[in-house]
């Protein structure tokens, strides 16, 4: 079987967003594989393994340089080859740009199943894997947790309210990973020992097929900003017989929940 | 000179970090409270990989350089020192003599098994009256036949009982003092062998600490390990290279126990603010930091020698362990002081690491041997 899994590198989820000059301030932050993407990674894994000879994992990103990274990862944990987008153009470059050059960069691979994050963490708009089954005419079945196939069809399970839903879809398929799905390994030392012999093919826009032109963002940000800081709690010293009056007095008066 | 990770190295390193904190972390304190030795991480560390890691592909190991391994001890070290030393033994007293000292029939076959952690290896050179004297050794081993037959005990034997295979030295000829020393390979399960006391220990309680007791064991001749007369060189060249991974658990714990303190500071207030705010907080962890990237800059120094198999790793390799265990407890002992009443429960990590730390002063040679090694040195023209 020919598995392809998307991937984005994002910022580590401890990491600390700093703003400066309208926009998330990259530096000195750790960047990872989007967790949503490890378990999309992990199935694929599960997967090929399953089938055993012959089945092969392409990984594909679009990013800047740095997302080499995030690939080799993929590959130390066990993924075949990968596929880099990247392209000055596609800076600040929207969902449906990204989701252009990554269709656009799967033209040329062949692919049974494709796997992806349910969303990434930084900016949490859920929409690019979704945009490239549709560039590709493909079905997609969002925030699946459980999958299974015959090679044919997939089976998977999504949680919906109060229950689950049971789908059936003919391969080729674009499958995005809900937490739950799996339990990512962890490369060990001889995939990234191997990891820097496997094939990272690196692709600008041009070598996918599209200019500049063609992915220009449909949208612009306008402002980035901070939640505002929660203020910090009132905490009523002493015992509880004397400060419980004060506290009906505060939730009535001033929080006027009561 | 290069002061960089690898791209590999890089990746190895976020990939034992990862695996120490999500997998190492959780009942740590429940290990150190029952002193129990968790199998299941060393199987956990073999699968990844970590064991084997200075040893040619053709021997089963990844054929990677000292500072690797050295990284690799200190990432565990720093969540589980226990764990680092496990490995640390393992590879460096046991593996390590085997790949160094062993003919091409004894690699074949007890270095593979090693290097992948399908078995796990210990070292027996200390006894009740031979410590960095190994003149003291009294177990004693006697050629009959094709065999020899080994007679005494070893105590304070890391790995001890868990271990499938051990390095261990006995005596042949007392009259010729060290030069009478042997070294064996052993296997576990060999009639006579057995395990006596399990020590209980002040910190790195997680670790399996055993005396190994020997009532005519027989050795086949073909596990003689450098020659005969040769053993007390091959305990001296073996501490050589074990002193980097103890040298590399202890900025382990350095790193560890600075890193709680750093964290705790920035959380505790008094006077209305984090401590983190006032200078003395500051300067403790300012000299915090830079001891410990000290440390780990001559424990990389010793490793660029000891991945040439260069003879002057004795003297770099003393050094990095002196100056790395001494950083251990400077550093775990402010980090107990910058958590204050705190610090002294065992309700935070930093008493654990200050009682990890100072087993990293005396085993594999004390820091006082370290110096008589390191003088020997400076003063042998």
């Amino acid at each position: 079987m020919n598995i392809v899994v998307l991937l984005k590198q994002t910022f580590d989820t401890e990491a600390k967003i700093v703003i400066s000059g309208g926009k998330v301030d990259p530096t000195g932050v750790t960047l990872v594989i989007n967790p949503y993407d490890e378990f999309a990674i992990e199935e694929a894994l599960t997967l090929k393994e399953a089938q055993g000879e012959g089945s092969e994992i392409t990984v594909v990103t679009a990013g800047g340089d740095v997302a080499e990274q995030a690939l080799r990862t993929a590959l130390a944990m066990g993924c075949d080859k990968s596929i880099l987008v990247s392209d000055e153009a596609l800076d600040g470059a929207d969902e449906w740009a990204a989701a252009e050059a990554v269709a656009a960069a799967l033209k040329d691979v062949e692919y049974d199943i494709i796997f992806a994050g349910r969303i990434a963490v930084d900016d949490a708009s859920g929409q690019v894997a979704v945009r490239v089954a549709e560039a590709l005419g493909i079905p997609s079945v969002s925030s699946i947790l459980k999958f299974e196939t015959d090679g044919t069809v997939a089976t998977v399970t999504r949680e919906i309210d109060g229950g689950n839903e049971i789908i059936e879809v003919p391969l080729p398929a674009m499958l995005t990973a809900q937490k739950g799905l799996n339990e990512p390994r962890l490369p060990n030392m001889m995939g990234i020992m191997k990891a820097k012999s496997k094939p990272l093919e690196k692709k600008d826009l041009a070598a996918v097929g599209k200019a500049a032109g063609d992915v220009a963002a449909k949208f612009v940000i306008d402002s980035v900003s901070l939640p505002t800081p929660r203020e910090a709690g009132t905490i009523l010293k002493g015992e509880a017989a004397e400060t419980a009056p004060e506290l009906v007095r505060l939730l009535h008066e001033e929080a006027k929940v009561i | 000179m290069d002061f960089q990770y690898t791209d590999e190295q890089l990746m190895i390193k976020d990939m034992v970090r990862k695996f120490a904190e999500e997998q190492v972390a959780p009942g740590i304190e429940e290990r150190d409270e029952k002193e129990e030795f968790p199998v299941d991480l060393w199987n956990a560390c073999a699968e990844l990989g970590l064991v084997g890691i200075t040893f040619p592909e053709e021997y089963g190991g990844l054929g990677q350089d000292y500072v690797t391994y050295s990284l690799v001890v200190e990432e565990l070290s720093r969540v589980d020192p226990s764990l680092g030393v496990t490995v640390s033994a393992h590879a460096s007293l046991c593996a390590n003599p085997i790949y160094m000292f062993g003919t091409d029939e004894q690699k074949k076959k007890f270095l593979p098994p090693l290097a992948t952690g399908q078995k796990m290896g210990a070292f027996g050179l200390t006894e009740a009256m031979a410590g960095s004297d190994a003149s003291g050794t009294r177990t004693t081993a006697v050629k009959e036949g094709n065999e020899y037959v080994i007679n005494g005990s070893k105590v304070f034997i890391t790995n001890g009982y868990y271990a499938d295979t051990y390095v261990i030295t006995a005596q042949m000829d007392k009259e010729k003092g060290n030069k009478g020393i042997a070294a064996f390979i052993l296997e576990k399960d060999t009639p006579g062998f057995t395990f006596g006391k399990k020590e209980k220990k002040m910190g790195i309680r997680s670790s399996a600490t055993y005396e190994l007791v020997f009532e005519n064991v027989r050795i086949p001749e073909e596990n003689l390990l450098g020659g005969e007369g040769n053993g007390f060189k091959v305990a001296l060249q073996t501490l050589d290279y074990g002193r980097i991974g103890i040298a590399s658990q202890a900025v382990g714990i350095a790193q560890g126990a600075y890193e709680a303190a750093l964290k705790y500071s920035k959380e505790r207030e008094q006077f209305g603010q984090p401590i983190s705010n006032f200078q003395i907080t500051q300067f403790k962890l300012a000299d915090m930091a830079m001891q410990i990237e000290a440390a780990r800059l001559l424990v990389y120094e010793a490793c660029s020698y000891a991945s040439k198999y260069d003879r002057a790793t004795n003297y770099y390799a003393a050094m990095a362990k002196v100056f790395a265990s001494e950083t251990a407890n400077k550093v775990a002992t402010q980090a107990v002081q910058i958590f204050g009443g705190y610090g002294y429960t065992r309700e935070y990590p930093a008493e654990r690491f200050m009682r990890d730390a100072k087993i990293t002063e005396i085993y594999e040679g004390t820091s006082e041997v370290q110096r008589m090694v390191i003088a020997a040195n400076i003063l042998k023209d």
